[in-house]
């Protein structure tokens, strides 16, 4: 009966799969700097490994959102942030699967009367409204450092050529990898509190927890997602919003990878901490934000030449709608509930 | 897949070397193309004509050989997407500067036009505005692969040295048409020559714009 309701949440893995898909390589394939299968190798591989990982300080915020206690709740909340990922989808527009998720729960949460915690959805809210400006800064100031870099020590044509394609190797792993620790809460952290999972003891001394084990079915299904389903998603990033230089492409990807690990990392959240300086709050940040904030970074370096707002406004528009079509879609299905097995 | 990267390494270095020659080989041929043209003044069709005319022959044959493996590298491994076709284009164009001093050799050796004694300095004029201007092109576009911000100290020259030849080739045409012992096709036949060595530095001119277009796309 779990797996049936972890059903819904692998279905929400697997339409968000083509978004982080589409976020990390949407770039680097619109300049076609790399192939699709390599690609989509390197971006399923450390989406799982950043989901197993470094995954638990996202999943828990989700989780203390508002604990959807029940194996219902969580599959009607899972269904309903997917099925608003995939009607975006059709429109070919990325949308965040944290706000989507976000969307389910406080849809669930109105149904049954629920409390939500009002200050995680605000350090929420805050984190969304930051990371893209946050995403743009980085990019605009990283774009001006390779310029001046390249300006006083230019590296001839051909071997750009290869260190970008390595750097965009390297930059998307990373971003894969964070982006699976930032974001495996939003697929399956409402799972948590109601996983019947038990850790299991492998070789001895390794304990592979029954969190990890959630995360790993979880990066699966994301991983699925990458390979079969993203390809529409590559093109409205990689081409339509604003047709970037390979070495803007490489950009790009760094600077989401730095606003997801800022929004992630257990580490530098405790190092912050530990030495009394304000902390990030580990947030699951949309990564369609981010991306479409170092792309907007790197156009305004450019003047604005060559930025196309009708469709930026579209996919500003989908972040907007795409949590409240959850929102409507959760209640809708609360109501249906009655028709769903109990548990 | 990084054994893949490790082969990307060794294929760039290859490309880089292919490109390199096929450089130098324009350098070559425009040195090659002054001597021959400077010997044909002196001795006509001489035993050192033909050997500078079969040098540049096999000049020619190189640089088209090496054109066509760098084109196929560059689309077998999907090098420089954003610049491949400028680049492709930019080769070509470089190609068409040798197959023209070889035709222009090829033109005095079956023609074999008879150059009065009192043209031949403002001929070697000519010759040397056009090889100075294919000269500052090759350091143009070896600046487009280096170091894109030298584009412009080089192309500047190309400009220069061609309304440079422009303007010696006029001076030569009009003493050509202005003999009056001379037949009306011995003077045709000898204003030909001096356009197609001055179509050379026009070739070379532009080429010279398209690069500036392209070095200004390589900077956006």
């Amino acid at each position: 009966m779990f797996l049936f309701y972890l059903s819904s949440g692998l279905f929400l893995g697997w339409v968000s799969g083509a978004n982080y898909m589409g976020n990390v390589f949407g770039t680097a394939l619109g300049t076609r700097m790399l192939s699709f299968t390599s690609a989509a190798i390197i971006c399923a591989v450390f989406i799982v490994l950043g989901a197993v990982y470094s995954g638990g300080g996202t999943a828990a915020t989700i989780a203390g959102l508002g604990s959807v206690a029940t194996m219902s709740g969580a599959f009607v909340v899972a269904l309903a942030a997917a099925l608003a990922i995939f009607f975006f989808f059709f429109l070919g527009l990325p949308v965040s699967s944290t706000q989507a998720v976000l969307g389910g729960i406080i849809g669930w949460a109105l149904f049954v009367g629920s409390e939500v915690d009002f200050s995680i959805l605000l350090q929420i809210l805050a984190s969304w409204v930051a990371s893209p400006f946050l995403a743009a800064l980085f990019a605009i100031i990283l774009m001006s450092l390779v310029k001046t870099y390249l300006k006083y020590f230019p590296i001839p044509l051909l071997y750009q050529d290869l260190y970008i394609r390595i750097a965009l190797v390297l930059t998307g792993a990373f971003g894969a990898y964070t982006l699976g620790a930032n974001n495996i809460g939003n697929i399956v952290g409402v799972f948590l509190t109601s996983s019947p999972f038990k850790d299991v003891t492998l070789f001895k001394d390794v304990v592979f927890s029954a969190e990890r084990q959630l995360f790993l079915i979880g990066g699966l299904a994301i991983a699925l997602g990458v390979f079969t389903y993203s390809k529409r998603l590559i093109n409205m990033i990689g081409k339509k919003v604003f047709l970037l230089t390979p070495m803007a492409a490489w950009v790009v990807v760094m600077s989401h990878s730095l606003v997801m690990l800022l929004f992630a990392s257990q580490s530098l959240h405790e190092f912050l901490s530990e030495h009394d300086l304000p902390t990030i709050p580990l947030v699951p940040i949309s990564s369609s934000e981010a991306v479409i904030g170092a792309v907007v970074g790197i156009a305004i370096l450019k003047r604005g030449r060559g930025l196309r707002p009708k469709y930026l406004g579209r996919i500003a528009m989908g972040w907007v709608i795409c949590p409240a079509l959850a929102l409507v879609f959760a209640f809708v299905l609360m109501l249906l509930k009655a028709f769903l097995p109990p548990l | 897949m990084f054994g893949g990267k490790i082969v990307l390494f060794q294929k760039t270095k290859e490309l880089n070397a292919k490109i390199t020659e096929f450089l130098n080989n324009i350098s070559e041929s425009a040195i090659v193309f002054a001597k021959a043209v400077d010997d044909y003044l002196l001795n006509g069709d001489s035993d050192e004509f033909a050997s500078l005319l079969n040098n540049m022959a096999s000049l020619e044959a190189r640089n088209d050989q090496l054109r066509r493996n760098i084109e196929t590298e560059l689309y077998e491994h999907t090098l420089i997407p954003e610049s491949r076709a400028d680049v492709l284009e930019l080769l070509e164009g470089m190609d068409k500067v040798v197959n023209m001093f070889e035709a222009q050799l090829y033109q005095f050796s079956i023609e074999k036009a008879e150059i009065a004694e009192s043209l031949s300095p403002l001929y070697l004029e000519l010759v040397e505005s056009t090889v100075s201007a294919v000269e500052a092109l090759v350091r143009s576009v070896r600046a487009f692969f280096i170091n894109p911000s030298e584009i412009n100290d080089h192309i500047h020259k190309v400009m220069f040295f061609e309304k440079q030849g422009d303007m010696v080739g006029t001076k030569l045409k009009r003493m050509i048409f202005d003999d009056k012992k001379m037949e009306l096709s011995h003077k045709i036949q000898l204003r030909m020559l001096c356009d197609d060595i001055d179509a050379i530095a026009d070739l070379s001119e532009d080429i010279a714009d398209q690069l500036s277009i392209y070095a200004i796309k390589r900077y956006l």
